[in-house]
């Protein structure tokens, strides 16, 4: 199995404070890794800097992705290489279209592979395909990008997105967050479908519920921006019955 | 040179010879207003005494007006007596030969903005095929509309065609009186548009001012009228996005519209008139006033405009409803970028009981472009139950650009009721970057934002339209990211 992320003591600064203090971490293809951590430990930051996101600055470290500088890479062309970001708060962008905005994405990706643009009557049948995994009414394809959604549905919208572009590298952070229990089975669902050798998934969560529905071959758990100890899905499970001061005790 | 750019040399050059020209051709008048020019105007159009006498008066109240200032607009000074009033049609011979001899950007431009090839000559003002194209669509076009009665020509036509419509309808919504530009206009104005609709047709297509033969040079002095009898229909489009250079700089057209009971007109702008270039200089000056009167009862009269070119742009189409329960609409985007300059907007004037009024305007500035709503909307004492929305939303890219905003509500009827909304913004890094991190590049992502802005105008356009103007708009904001 070949390594698709190679992260080597990363160190992350935003707004000035240090947030990353020396993470490393590998992902092999087909594999699903979560990530826990108390608040202001860096799971998002984590994830924003692998997406690229500005004011997120890499001080010291490297990351290898697929065997690329992932770092010398903008945003798009990271998103273009495969690497899908779940967002913890998905942004409403009114008047662009959720259609429109997912077919373009998806063209972007398929360009990038040497791929045929999809055609308009092809994508509606994949999107419909899709949307019915993820119990998303049809109405939804006319409204704006999250205009106007709940928290569950923008989270639901999150993995229809990645169902669609099919990523090799999909980061979610903390797509569980503000669901109830059916809407997490249902986006556990859509994860669990995209599970394959070619493909690999970074959970960033703060609670064990969705590692139930999304089981993980690794856990790591975050502390104070570095990795403080790592196990199989049984460290999810000690974490809730001990907390993580448990961890960030040992840690220290 | 080919076969058809050959004969078309021969006719234009026989043509002259035959006279039909010749008369222009022998006067050529030097700049400066005065009487004389102004009769010259009128009589090289064969114009009846009524418009010559209109013209005059126009003339005479203009030379008593004093230039307005109040705009928030820098405007250098105009010299009114450096500008020629009537120049004959431009000569074809003079333009470029071919497409080779067309400045290299405004090709791209036309590429950019998807302007079909037969059609980019016409628009360079290549003399090639241009007269032969038009001659052989505007037939069909003509026919069909004559089969359904509905008068569609160059204004100068009408004047000699339906003098009666003309006497009956010109200045009674801008009387010649109204402001210093149409006063200007009244007393000089070249050509344009005149339109009637009969009573219950609904016209069967757009029309178009490409399908206007004359259309050339025409643009200095518009003068459109448009009236649609009980119970009809008609959609009119004005523009194009093509950006169109005229050496006439300054530009004071007037548009009047008149839709009598249960009557509808709908009338779209696409405005992209060379802008100046990137320090400033140069550009046209749009100085227009348009106005419809929703004369009848539940007469219906929609203004939507896309304004990206213009150095400065200044224009308030406007409705005055004065039929019970006519309904006036204005959907507006107005962009500013590099030094350009807009104070645009509209005014509502509510007369007739359960009028209502719907105004959208969004206005995008970026670079040191400066971009000013100003809207009235005036509910007066017979307005009973009269209604009005006002949704007005700025957006700012980049920090040297500016957006202002002037609303005048004047309300005087207790039952009458206005809703006002505004907003500023600016396009926000995590709709950006959402849109980058599902790979969608800069510029596409910046395209989409906007247009999303834009949106509710947008869908307010005929379709060819709707296309042309999100293409416009991201051309005329390029550069503006970053």
């Amino acid at each position: 199995m070949t390594a698709l992320l190679n992260i080597d003591d990363l160190h992350v600064c935003v707004d000035g404070k240090k947030i990353l203090n020396g993470l490393t971490l590998e992902v092999r293809s087909g594999e699903v890794h979560a990530i826990m951590g108390p608040n202001g430990s860096g799971k998002s930051t984590l994830a924003y800097a692998l997406a690229g996101r500005p004011g997120y600055a890499i001080t010291s470290g490297t990351v290898r992705y697929l065997g690329r500088d992932l770092l010398a890479l903008a945003p798009e062309e990271r998103a273009r290489e495969g690497l899908f970001l779940g967002f913890q708060y998905p942004v409403e962008i009114p008047g662009v279209n959720n259609v429109y905005l997912l077919k373009a994405a998806l063209n972007a990706v398929r360009k990038q592979r040497g791929l045929p643009e999809v055609d308009a009557f092809e994508f509606l049948g994949l999107v419909r395909e899709k949307m019915q995994l993820m119990h998303i009414e049809d109405s939804f394809l006319s409204r704006g990008v999250n205009e106007g959604f709940s928290g569950g549905e923008k989270k639901r919208n999150e993995i229809l997105q990645m169902l669609v572009l099919e990523p090799r590298l999909a980061i979610l952070d903390e797509t569980d967050s503000g669901l109830d229990i059916d809407a997490l089975k249902v986006v556990a669902a859509g994860v669990n479908s995209q599970r394959s050798p070619e493909r690999s998934c970074v959970l960033v969560t703060h609670y064990q519920r969705l590692l139930e529905y999304v089981v993980p071959d690794f856990v790591h758990v975050l502390v104070r921006g570095r990795i403080a100890r790592s196990g199989d899905r049984t460290l999810a499970l000690e974490l809730e019955r001990r907390g993580y001061d448990w961890v960030a005790g040992e840690a220290a | 040179m080919s076969e058809n750019a050959k004969q078309l040399e021969n006719l234009i050059a026989r043509g002259y010879q035959h006279g039909f020209v010749t008369e222009i051709d022998a006067d050529t008048v030097p700049p400066g207003l005065d009487e004389d020019v102004v009769r010259l105007i009128s009589r090289k159009k064969h114009e009846p005494a009524f418009l010559t006498e209109w013209r005059l008066k126009a003339l005479r109240h203009w030379l008593t007006m004093q230039e307005p200032h109040w705009a928030h607009l820098k405007v250098a000074p105009i010299d009114y007596q450096a500008i020629s009033y009537y120049s004959a049609p431009k000569a074809k011979k003079d333009g470029p030969k071919s497409l080779d001899e067309v400045d290299p950007k405004l090709l791209e431009t036309y590429e950019k903005l998807g302007v079909p090839l037969h059609e980019r000559a016409r628009l360079a003002g290549v003399a090639v095929d241009a007269v032969f194209d038009s001659v052989s669509v505007a037939t069909t076009f003509k026919e069909t509309l004559a089969a359904a009665g509905v008068v569609f020509c160059p204004f100068s036509e009408a004047v000699r065609t339906h003098p009666e419509l003309v006497e009956r309808y010109l200045g009674s919504v801008v009387p010649y009186t109204d402001n210093f530009f149409a006063t200007l206009n009244s007393a000089v104005f070249s050509d344009g548009s005149f339109v009637y609709v009969p009573k219950g047709v609904r016209c069967p297509m757009e029309l178009s001012t490409y399908f206007r033969i004359n259309a050339m040079n025409t643009g200095q002095f518009e003068r459109t009228l448009i009236i649609a009898d009980v119970g009809s229909y008609v959609s009119y489009l004005e523009g194009c996005s093509a950006p169109q250079r005229d050496e006439n700089q300054l530009h004071a057209a007037v548009v009047e519209l008149i839709a009598l009971d249960d009557a509808h007109i709908k009338y779209s702008t696409v405005q992209n008139w060379y802008p100046g270039d990137a320090r400033g200089v140069g550009g046209i000056y749009n100085f227009v006033t348009k106005r419809g009167e929703c004369r009848g009862r539940n007469s219906h009269i929609s203004w939507t405009q896309v304004e990206t070119g213009s150095a400065i742009t200044w224009k308030y189409p406007s409705c005055v409803l004065r039929g019970e329960g006519s309904i006036g609409e204005f959907y507006s985007v107005a962009t500013v970028n590099n030094h350009q300059q807009a104070d645009t907007g509209t005014k509502m004037i509510h007369i007739g009981k359960g009028t209502r009024s719907t105004i959208i305007s969004k206005g995008i500035s970026a670079g040191q472009g400066q971009n000013t709503y100003r809207g009235l909307v005036r509910m007066l004492p017979s307005a009973h139950g009269a209604r009005n929305f006002t949704q007005c939303d700025s957006l700012l890219m980049g920090g040297k650009c500016g957006a202002h905003t002037f609303p005048y509500v004047e309300v005087k009827n207790p039952s009458a009721t206005v809703e006002h909304e505004a907003s500023t913004s600016k396009i926000s890094d995590d709709q950006l970057f959402y849109l980058l991190a599902r790979g969608i590049g800069a510029e596409d992502a910046v395209n989409m934002i906007v247009s999303g802005f834009c949106k509710s105008v947008f869908k307010e356009l005929p379709m060819e339209f709707a296309v042309e103007a999100q293409n416009l708009l991201a051309v005329s904001l390029e550069g503006a990211v970053g």
